[in-house]
């Protein structure tokens, strides 16, 4: 079970307080889906790292595994797992996203 | 390779016997669907659990043959 992808992913969401694998980068999202997370993230003014699983398959293979998750975007926020595209879509729509990011005390940046 | 929309739901009413389903084929291509899970067995589950129940459900299909399947999941009132 020892995955050296894991690693990788435990380092990035262990330092970084909101995380989002995705394809493509935060600049240039090459899925729909991953371009509605970075949307709205921008949208709430959220200081994110986005780490894109295209440019290793270790990585994108291993990031499913990682959160028993089959599919790409993945939202981690505070090392836990919010959710993928539809989750963190209705969270945001019922409001449930900004209090998680509030009580979670993440970073805004100035719009 | 696409998948029928009652393939999926066939899988999924064999994992939750008492669900109310509906799905949509949202371009017609038997690749985009949308689906409104309701039952029992997400009663205490957070939404993250409910879709990994749904996930699991369609064994391995979700992220290969199907692509893109929108979910809502909930628990009857």
């Amino acid at each position: 079970m020892s995955n050296p992808a894991f690693e990788r992913i435990q380092a990035d969401i262990s330092d970084n307080p909101v995380v989002l694998f995705m394809k493509g980068t935060p600049m240039f999202p090459q899925c729909g889906f991953s371009a509605r997370v970075v949307q709205i993230l921008s949208h709430m003014n959220v200081k994110f790292k986005g780490v894109n699983v295209l440019e290793d398959p270790s990585l994108r293979d291993g990031i499913k595994q990682f959160t028993n998750w089959p599919t790409i975007p993945q939202l981690y926020v505070k090392g836990e797992f919010v959710g993928g595209c539809d989750i963190v879509t209705e969270m945001f729509q019922s409001g449930e996203l900004e209090t998680l990011f509030a009580e979670k005390g993440v970073e805004r940046v100035a719009a | 390779m696409p998948m029928e929309a009652a393939e999926i739901e066939g899988l999924i009413m064999a994992a939750f016997p008492d669900a109310v389903i509906t799905i949509e084929d949202l371009r017609g291509d038997g690749d985009h669907y949308a689906a409104t899970v309701v039952s029992s067995a997400f009663k205490g589950k957070n939404r993250v659990q409910q879709h990994q129940m749904v996930y699991a459900a369609l064994r391995g299909r979700m992220g290969g043959a199907l692509h893109a399947l929108a979910l809502q999941t909930s628990a009857p009132d």
